[in-house]
């Protein structure tokens, strides 16, 4: 029988990234992620794995890019003022194609903002954040025992598609104990990059073959625009890479789309919603089933790529999409865009420092049809 | 003179990419001698850089290379080092690389103690850029944001590396070839973070800028204004002279490296009892 222990996010993600593998982490410390990396710095030791803190997060991203051509496979975590420095970096994981895992434990920004209150302000940052188009991956997690799946998946797409990513969590997550079922080596699959067959005609950029450096082929990685070899190229080859890469995820969308369903096969009407906001966001699908409006719910683990297709199944059939964040409206554009006009899409947005209650998400869900003639969803009555 | 630096050179990624007379290729020679006397095996070495005319180095060496961010060098050489620890690593960086963007790095680098060999490209201005003023331009001298001389007092990067903690500390020349390879071969073989801040001489900006546009005259330049460290006034509690820059090894003395003490970390670790 599985173990239950009570933990917190952070805690279920430092353990999720041993669990994973991880045998590096670089960092620096920030609220509200520091537990990660305080957890790390005592267990990595008693496994002989390496952990370090470094002089700023600039550094600890360039430490994890480094050490994953070194062979590692690597873990940074951090928050808002630190995930800011860290966009040169992931623009260079990016274009060399480097697996890492960069956590960024969400608080109330910009700049210090309020270090010790959750967000969900930083999701086209992590998306878009550093310059020119390039290839990421972008998940969250909702509940503690996401926190560890989703940190062990975080890894397995690194090592899979070669990119960075990015696993959204916020304060309230990092913080929250829950009693979760702890996994067992086994439980949840764990996956490495591909090593080449041949490595003496290796070429790092020819594919998703992974060879740290040291193992008999030498070659050379640049942030410069390059072929297959490593060298630089420019006009076409340049372009023809940059298509490759942001490919590598885009074209793989319906592989990467990780998401939860609540009630929606009948639904009339569907929250979409992601991270810490997917739990009122359940409980407000319940209030609306109550009131016997038929609503549902499709929770986003996945947010980048954007997974079109399930926005697709939803805009066919219902009329209205409410989509609930911690800003003041972000992943709602996307999400918008993809509806293209077959749903009214509405945001909800709390950029307070708190948490969105159910009863608010299900009274933002009926307040345009409370006057509208014609519509019958009525108004929910809140005991 | 030996003549095995050669098999080290990536022959499909030349010509390099540096101006006539520039001082970087002379620095490069004398790092693969150094390499080919102390007999390195060529799949265990990575070279890291920057970005500058430096940072375009180890696009023309045969081995492990990277060719980083500006600044960076040093926390992806970390990252590599302590990853695996049989690598040999460099970090290759020009002056504004290794002491403006990336002073923080350089800094922490010189005071954790990995074993890793920085080479600090020292030509006193930024070369890629087109001749910006560099925290190493001396005063006085004209850089393409300093027209008019610059106001700014210059990094000695030997002190700040001193003052760092790091343990082998060197000045040379990328002229005085002899003492330059030497040098790079005591820097290697010495067990921790090892720096050699290297002069060198960027005809093409720093010369013309500053009325010394003839490589050959650049040479005299540097000649000029280096002295070995036994005949130079500049003594240790002084501000250093722009004019004269001493050279020679500052600092050769071994203390435990991060690595050891990272070790003896995870020995010391092993027997506690794990939290999950
Ligand atoms: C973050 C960032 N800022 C600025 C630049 C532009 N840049 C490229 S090289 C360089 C300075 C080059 O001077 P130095 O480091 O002394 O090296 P050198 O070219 O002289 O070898 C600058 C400012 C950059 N590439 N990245
Ligand atoms: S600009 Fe200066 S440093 Fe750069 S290659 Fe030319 S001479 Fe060398």
């Amino acid at each position: 029988m599985s173990k239950k222990r009570l933990i917190q996010g952070n805690e279920a993600c430092a353990h999720a990234a041993l669990y994973a593998g991880c045998n590096f982490y670089a960092g620096y410390p920030i609220t509200p992620s520091s537990e990660v990396m305080e957890i790390l710095s005592y267990e990595m030791p008693k496994l002989g794995r390496t952990f370090i803190q470094m002089e700023d997060e600039i550094a600890s991203i360039s430490a994890i890019i480094g050490a994953a051509w070194g062979g590692a496979k690597t873990l940074t975590a951090t928050s808002g003022p630190g995930f800011s420095l860290m966009q040169e970096g992931i623009g260079y994981a990016s274009i060399t194609e480097t697996p890492c895992v960069i956590v960024n434990c969400q608080r109330w920004g910009p700049s210090t903002g309020q270090p010790t209150k959750g967000a969900q302000g930083d999701v086209m940052q992590s998306i878009w954040g550093t310059h020119g188009d390039h290839a990421i991956i972008v998940v969250t997690a909702s509940t503690v025992r996401d926190a560890f799946d989703m940190t062990v998946k975080s890894f397995n797409f690194a090592q899979q598609y070669r990119v960075p990513i990015v696993l959204l969590m916020d304060e309230v997550l990092a913080h929250m104990r829950e009693n979760i079922d702890w996994p067992e080596p086994g439980d949840i699959e764990v996956i490495d990059a591909k090593r080449p067959a041949d490595v003496k005609t290796y070429k790092p950029f020819a594919n998703d073959e992974f060879l740290p450096f040291g193992q008999g082929a030498r070659y050379h990685i640049t942030g410069l625009a390059h072929g297959a070899e490593g060298f630089a190229v420019s006009d076409e080859a340049a372009a023809r890479e940059l298509k490759r890469m942001v490919g590598k995820v885009q074209d793989h969308v319906r592989d990467l789309a990780l998401h939860d369903r609540y009630m929606l096969d009948d639904a009339e009407l569907a929250i979409i919603s992601y991270g810490i906001t997917s739990r009122p966001a359940q409980s407000a699908v319940d209030l609306l089933r109550a009131q016997g409006i038929r609503a549902g719910l499709l929770s986003l683990k996945t947010l980048w790529p954007f997974p079109d297709f399930l926005i697709d199944e939803v805009a066919e059939r219902v009329d209205t999409i409410v989509v609930p964040e911690l800003n003041m409206g972000q992943l709602v554009r996307e999400i918008g865009r993809a509806a293209n006009g077959r749903s009214q899409v509405i945001p909800v947005s709390r950029i307070d420092g708190h948490l969105l209650t159910p009863a608010q998400i299900a009274d933002a869900a009926v307040a345009p049809f409370a006057t509208s003639a014609g519509k019958t969803l009525g108004k929910v009555v809140r005991s | 003179m030996s003549d095995n630096y050669r098999k080290f050179l990536r022959t499909s990624q030349l010509p390099h990419v540096w101006c006539p007379g520039c001082g970087d290729g002379m620095i490069v020679k004398a790092l693969l001698e150094a390499i080919g006397e102390l007999n390195l095996d060529q799949n265990k070495i990575a070279v890291v850089s920057g970005i500058g005319c430096s940072g375009r180095t180890p696009f023309i060496l045969d081995f492990n290379t990277m060719h980083t961010t500006h600044g960076r060098a040093l926390a992806f050489a970390t990252g590599i080092k302590l990853a695996n620890p049989e690598l040999r690593v460099f970090a290759i960086m020009g002056d504004g690389d290794a002491s403006a963007i990336g002073g923080n790095h350089f800094i922490h680098a010189c005071r954790r103690n990995l074993d890793i060999t920085a080479l600090v490209f020292n030509n006193g201005i930024y070369g890629l850029t087109g001749g910006q003023l560099a925290p190493t331009t001396p005063v006085g001298k004209r850089s393409t944001t300093s027209t008019m001389g610059s106001i700014e007092q210059p990094f000695d990067l030997v002190r700040l590396a001193l003052g760092a903690g790091a343990g082998f500390v060197a000045r040379t020349t990328s002229f005085d070839h002899k003492q330059l390879t030497s040098y790079i071969k005591r820097a290697i073989l010495h067990k921790g973070f090892s720096f050699v801040d290297i002069l060198t001489s960027c005809p093409t900006y720093f010369g013309r800028m500053n009325d010394v546009a003839e490589p050959y005259d650049m040479v005299h330049y540097l000649r000029d204004t280096s002295s070995p460290l036994h005949d130079c006034t500049c003594g240790e509690s002084e501000q250093p002279k722009a004019e004269v820059m001493p050279t020679g090894i500052f600092r050769e003395e071994e203390r435990a490296d991060y690595e050891a003490l990272y070790k003896q970390k995870i020995a010391s670790a092993s027997g506690k009892r794990s939290a999950s």
